[in-house]
């Protein structure tokens, strides 16, 4: 396949997040502020990207019954280190993150990319893939956050952008938006725009609804 | 006694990894299509959470915190870091161990578990359950508490959705929010409906 194709299919045509159902937990989680989601999104960007370079790497080397302690053992060395970089560079973001950056370590992107396309494909390709996929996580993510910060607090990255009546400006926040109810809908929705701009997306449904046969009882 | 009662409904209700915090969001959305499966997953979730926190919350008291490796002799030793892929390679043995001892032991229960019991160890409900036990520093009682309890509240919002999903698929859903999009709506319903058990505290 080429380059292109390879970073850019995850993004719309192949996301990870909306078509895939890959890497939903941490997506939900750290959306609630955009400083956190872009940390996020570069964390399992990188981590993604390398874990498929060093499985690729050694692809021909891994007996198939140990492959995925193998991998495990891959991703979760290179979680280890994004996470001990992140407390020594910023430990603010690191510790309102919590549990989250370890998490990565069980994110299903990672590990998928890994099984799927990393055990098949040389090195440079899966490095690419790799990139590919963090990067159709972080559309999602940035959207989700986006709004998140926006509605919920009036800011963007900290910076206010709509006063809000605390600081005698003429926004209410949206208190719903921090909260763990709005990231869900967002993402509905956000799935709802992604498949009605991509109709080949859309899932088949198991029933369908009989037209009504008696339209005068309508 | 009290203060052990009131962890344990704190983990179901008002801190439900599903609904709460998103822990184990990919499984949660792609087995609770149908009722029996979402059942055993449920169940089979909640014997690992019970048995992993507790475990860990022993290797990270007595080998990995700092200066917990005293009783050897070495009080100066820090080996935190290596949390992760410790906590990760004992879930993942415990889970191996577990699947031998149903298998010769009780085969019904095996069987009904099926698949679910391998695809437990790269769940993030159960190394979410671990990392918060480390995070908030729980004693072994808590963590045996809160290990049983989250696992409960995950197998109730798993079940809901399960039952929830079985009825909406005789529903008319707009083309674009079929399947996926209107699950995503229904849990965000739903987790509007578990924090109002916000608050409540025994």
């Amino acid at each position: 396949m080429k380059t292109k194709e390879l970073l850019f299919d995850p993004v719309f045509d192949n996301n990870p997040i909306a078509l895939q159902i890959l890497g939903i937990c941490s997506a939900l989680a750290v959306t609630t502020k955009l400083d956190t989601t872009l940390v996020m999104c570069i964390a399992l960007t990188s981590v993604t990207a390398f874990s498929n370079l060093f499985v690729s790497l050694v692809r021909k080397q891994i007996p198939s019954n140990i492959r995925i302690i193998v991998q495990m053992t891959i991703i979760a060395s290179l979680v280890i280190v994004v996470d001990q970089i992140l407390r020594a560079v910023a430990y603010e973001i690191s510790k309102e993150m919590s549990v989250f950056v370890a998490l990565i370590v069980t994110n299903c992107i990672v590990m998928g990319r890994a099984e799927a396309f990393a055990m098949k494909n040389p090195p440079v390709a899966s490095f690419i893939d790799g990139v590919g996929n963090g990067l159709g996580y972080s559309v999602v993510l940035v959207a989700v956050g986006t709004v998140r910060e926006l509605f919920g607090s009036g800011t963007l990255l900290g910076f206010p952008v709509f006063l809000t009546t605390n600081e005698g400006g003429w926004y209410v926040p949206n208190g719903l938006m921090l909260l763990a109810p709005s990231a869900f809908f967002l993402i509905g929705l956000f799935i709802w725009a992604l498949r009605s701009w991509k109709p080949e997306q859309v899932e088949t449904p198991e029933y369908r609804i009989q037209p009504n046969t008696r339209p005068v009882e309508v | 006694m009290e203060q052990l009662l009131s962890l344990f409904v704190q983990a179901i209700f008002i801190e439900n990894m599903a609904l709460a915090f998103f822990l184990g969001m990919c499984t949660f959305l792609a087995i609770s299509k149908k009722m029996d499966a979402a059942v055993g997953l449920g169940i089979a979730i909640v014997v690992v959470l019970g048995l992993t926190v507790p475990v860990n919350n022993l290797i990270y008291q007595y080998l990995l915190a700092d200066g917990a490796l005293a009783w050897a002799g070495l009080p100066d030793v820090d080996l935190s870091f290596l949390g992760l892929i410790s906590y990760i390679g004992v879930i993942a043995a415990l889970v191996q161990i577990m699947e031998m001892f149903l298998d010769k032991y009780i085969p019904a229960l095996y069987n009904a578990l099926g698949v679910f019991l391998p695809l437990i160890t790269v769940n993030c409900a159960i190394l979410g359950g671990t990392m918060f036990m480390v995070e908030r520093t729980y004693t072994f009682p808590e963590s045996v508490v809160f290990g049983l309890g989250s696992g409960v509240g995950w197998a109730l919002a798993i079940i809901a959705l399960a039952g929830i999903r079985e009825k909406l698929k005789y529903s008319d859903v707009p083309a674009g929010l079929q399947g996926l999009g209107i699950t995503f709506i229904s849990v965000g319903l739903m987790s509007l409906a578990f924090m109002s058990f916000t608050g409540i505290d025994l």
